[in-house]
């Protein structure tokens, strides 16, 4: 569905420097595969995901969705990330109703889909009340519905459970699972933890520091549903250990790097 | 209910009124103790019987500086809103006038207003672009932050999404930039009332700024402090005005 071949980004910061975000990179995501992309912080992650979606541009390579080279921005796709980004000033309902406004349809034609995945997460209390009368982890909830009210075919995530409390993570990580398993979607998705990547990911992609490059990428082999880490057994563990030795390599070869 | 609504008042305004009624009384009790002559400062008892006696002067001067801050203030609103709203859409005018109209706030609006008199002519016209002058930057600088101050993911999920310009700016950015723009307007409303006793300091014939001119140079003291008490009640009762629309239009930015 996706396939990014030799992708390099570099830009120019403000001082004038040339930064090399990415660097041949190759990715390819099949449909309704689950992809988790962990790495350290600024190895370019989301850049990664603005890559994939179209709003921004390879400085070399190509990226292609669906057998198309990606020009404009893909449309059927939905985003949630690290903050809800919820409009404070609309009802949850209103919220969820954004995109289907901006894609010039009609918003009642989407109430009862609008209902469904409201009630799906738990919110149908709160269809009316407004984002701030909401706990964090139920706005998050709320942004995946905004995410989702196009049944969109790609979704993309980009560290969407990072400043949420610990057992409120846990518990969105398997509603998403189970969602997941429901209505089959590809989605490309972007953590700092290793265990949620090895929880939800069929594969995980694990990125070097900048510039960014695809170190390993691991497929899981755990069977689903992952809901309890005790019946994965060792195989779990395992997969998280490599990861991290992966990771934490990293970290010790930019400390015994001089400076640059 | 009205006794809810009765504590709720005094809840919030019940400790300042109170300390204002303690400095009147310390204030009288000065005047009288230490027998300091009306002229110098005069008790606020004898502020209260200048204000009676002259009862029947005061509202066309009040109506006029009313008139004045209040044309002021929304012609700042008139121009410095659309202002706000180029200068977010171009880069170009980003660069080029907002860097001047952000240097353009250090000059000393009681120098300029002369130049109005100069311009304009002795009118009430001359008073309200003083007034303008003061009121327009809080909200220009305000509006222009809060029309940038949308968080950047948003920006993009609608980007990807193909939104229009127009689509944003209805949807995003304007909504976002009310709290900004009515904390621009809160302090433009106070700053009017300012521009337009400026305004008149500088040459009028009515107004309660004029008034405050008359009475100072007459030694009429009461009357100075009474007509400030006036251009103070004045300046609170635009700022509760502007805070209550600003409840009505955008309560997601009041406290809870």
């Amino acid at each position: 569905m996706i396939r990014l071949s030799n992708v390099s980004l570099t830009y120019e910061s403000t001082d004038g420097t040339e930064i090399h975000a990415l660097a041949g990179i190759d990715l390819q995501v099949a449909e309704n595969e689950f992809v988790v992309i962990v790495g350290p912080s600024g190895c370019g992650k989301s850049t990664l995901l603005k890559l994939i979606v179209g709003l921004l541009r390879p400085t070399r390579g190509s990226v292609m969705y669906r057998g198309r080279p990606v020009e404009d921005t893909i449309q059927e796709v939905g985003m949630v990330y690290q903050s809800p980004v919820l409009l404070p000033w609309r009802t949850v309902l209103g919220n969820v109703l954004l995109p289907i406004e901006i894609l010039r349809r009609d918003p009642a034609a989407y109430a009862p889909e609008a209902a469904k995945l409201l009630e799906m997460a738990g919110l149908s209390a709160f269809a009316r009340k407004t984002p701030r009368e909401l706990s964090g982890g139920m706005q998050q909830r709320a942004a995946l519905c905004r995410a989702l009210i196009t049944d969109p075919a790609l979704l993309l995530m980009d560290e969407p459970f990072a400043a949420l409390d610990a057992l409120t993570r846990d518990e969105m990580g398997q509603e998403l699972s189970r969602l997941w398993e429901e209505r089959k979607k590809t989605v490309v998705f972007v953590t700092h933890s290793i265990s949620e990547a090895v929880l939800l990911g069929d594969r995980v992609v694990v990125m070097s520091p900048r510039p960014g490059r695809i170190v390993r990428d691991i497929p899981i082999g755990l069977p689903r549903p992952r809901t309890n880490v005790k019946h994965l057994g060792p195989a779990f563990t395992d997969y998280v250990e490599e990861i991290r030795e992966l990771i934490y390599s990293f970290k010790g070869e930019r400390d015994a790097a001089p400076p640059p | 209910m009205r006794r809810r609504r009765l504590r709720a008042f005094l809840g919030q305004y019940g400790h300042p009124l109170l300390t204002l009624a303690g400095m009147a009384a310390a204030w009288h009790a000065a005047t009288a103790w230490f027998a300091i002559p009306g002229w110098l400062l005069p008790s606020p008892r004898a502020v209260g019987e200048v204000l009676y006696a002259f009862g029947h002067l005061l509202p066309q001067h009040i109506w006029v500086t009313l008139a004045e801050t209040v044309a002021g203030f929304l012609l700042s609103i008139a121009v410095g809103v659309p202002l706000a709203v180029l200068i977010v859409w171009s880069p170009v005018l980003q660069r080029t006038i907002y860097p001047i109209i952000l240097a353009a706030q250090s000059i000393p609006k009681v120098a300029i207003a002369p130049l109005f008199l100069i311009w304009i002519g002795y009118g009430m016209f001359s008073k309200i672009l003083v007034v303008v002058s003061v009121a327009f930057f809080p909200i220009v600088v305000d509006t222009v932050t809060g029309l940038m101050a949308v968080e950047p993911d948003l920006l993009d999920m609608v980007r990807v999404l193909r939104a229009s310009t127009l689509q944003t700016f209805l949807k995003i950015r304007l909504p976002a930039s009310l709290p900004y723009f009515f904390s621009g307007t809160k302090v433009a409303v106070t700053l009017a009332v300012i521009g337009s006793v400026i305004g008149e300091f500088v040459g009028s014939d009515k107004g309660l700024g004029y008034l405050i001119l008359v009475s100072g140079s007459q030694l009429n003291t009461a009357m100075v402090f009474g007509v400030l008490a006036i251009l103070s009640a004045m300046g609170i009762a635009l700022f509760v005005i502007v805070e209550g629309l600003q409840k009505v239009l955008c309560p997601w930015s009041v406290g809870r």
